[in-house]
């Protein structure tokens, strides 16, 4: 039940960045089932992130939904975890991947910053928040194409 | 009410009218980039003071929600300090406003990050990532005023002028305070305040700037006594839900 849990949450996005699943986002901290409700366990991006009440209204849309299809129970929860704190370092791998081909540079621990457009290292810091408070505003200097950069957290 | 009530509500309001104070910028800022960079800044700070209103309400127990302390609650019983309802004035004045908060709030949520009280260790652990990232970008326009032209220099020198007054109350202290950190719940003002003016006054020394000396000391926020820009905005920012309370859209 757990895996189809999952598989039902794989479709619901991060509202700002819509190639990002929840669970490619790394903000799905636990999800239980019994007899009764579904708990499902997030933990927000950032402190004041408004996609975070969204992510939680689609995640009991789906669950609410599609698990009728499959016997889950009606009472969906969603619950909140503050700690420990979220990181970029739990986006997944396909998740990075997905948001370069985007045209989202995903968080580089490396520091190294290429453009998604052309991939030419040359960029240029423009502005420490770009369109979320989660990303920065690049603008590579060989295309000349401003990019957002998702900032390691 | 309880010492850790009023710790939190103290933390909280400062973060709320901050936050708010920032958001003033949104639509006005000097340049576009920094208009977006400074109101995901004020997001960031709404977004503690909504985290530590929801456990001031917590601890409280009754039946005032963290929505209630915010927006239906009288000036007098705001407990923030009186720097951070300050008007925005120019860029020198909010930016230097806003590194000399960043600071604190660095050290404070560093320690709060191991405070017993496990619900606000975890919003200090939470918040001090967004925080740390904020001064950063403070830290970078102090000196890139106070070290720029004629006029960014003498802007920032008079912001100096106006707000250094206003920094030692974020490290006044009380009994119950005092008791707080017995107990290892609260971050120790004291130590809060020599970690501070380290950073602070090592970053001063790499500008022309200089600090202030006639010596006064702005107090009174805790206790509820406000500057006269307190009420005028909670005028505007609790209009809506004291003319329609519960309204939600």
């Amino acid at each position: 039940m757990i895996n189809k849990i999952k598989q039902m949450l794989a479709q619901v996005t991060d509202p700002e960045i819509p190639v990002l699943s929840l669970g490619d986002l790394g903000v799905i901290r636990n999800i239980e089932v019994d007899d009764e409700q579904v708990i499902v366990t997030i933990t927000p991006t950032y402190s004041g992130c408004p996609a975070m009440e969204v992510m939680e209204q689609d995640i009991i849309d789906i669950l609410t939904k599609e698990g009728r299809k499959v016997g889950l129970p009606t009472k969906i929860k969603v619950e909140t975890q503050l700690s420990p704190a979220w990181t970029t370092d739990w986006i997944t791998d396909k998740g990075k991947a997905d948001l370069l081909k985007y045209g989202i540079m995903p968080p580089s621990r490396s520091g190294k910053i290429i453009c998604p457009q052309c991939k030419s290292k040359d960029v240029e810091l423009l502005s420490q928040f770009g369109s979320t408070a989660c990303k920065a505003l690049y603008r590579c200097t060989k295309c000349l194409e401003p990019f957002d950069y998702f900032k390691c957290h | 009410m309880s010492a850790l009530y009023n710790y939190v509500l103290n933390l909280a309001d400062n973060t709320l009218i901050l936050g708010q104070r920032l958001s003033e910028w949104c639509g006005v800022g000097p340049f576009l980039e920094e208009d977006l960079a400074l109101t995901n800044t004020s997001l960031d700070i709404i977004g503690q003071a909504k985290m530590l209103l929801e456990l001031a309400s917590e601890i409280k127990g009754d039946d005032e929600t963290a929505d209630d302390l915010a927006f239906m609650r009288d000036q007098h019983l705001f407990k923030n300090v009186l720097l951070v309802e300050q008007p925005n004035g120019d860029y020198a004045q909010t930016m230097l406003r806003q590194y000399m908060i960043d600071v604190y709030h660095v050290y404070l949520y560093e320690e709060l990050s191991n405070s017993s009280h496990e619900k606000l260790a975890a919003i200090a652990e939470k918040s001090l990532k967004e925080v740390t990232y904020h001064k950063q970008r403070s830290e970078l326009w102090i000196k890139r005023m106070a070290l720029g032209t004629q006029e960014s220099h003498k802007r920032m020198q008079n912001a100096m002028n106006h707000l250094w007054h206003y920094h030692h109350e974020l490290f006044e202290s009380n009994d119950e305070i005092d008791e707080l950190v017995q107990q290892g719940i609260a971050a120790n003002p004291e130590e809060l305040h020599k970690k501070w003016d380290v950073e602070v006054k090592d970053l001063i020394t790499q500008t022309p700037l200089e600090i202030p000396t006639t010596g006064w000391k702005a107090t009174g926020g805790r206790v509820g006594h406000h500057s006269e820009y307190l009420g005028k905005m909670l005028c505007e920012m609790q209009f809506l839900q004291r003319a329609y309370p519960g309204c939600e859209w």
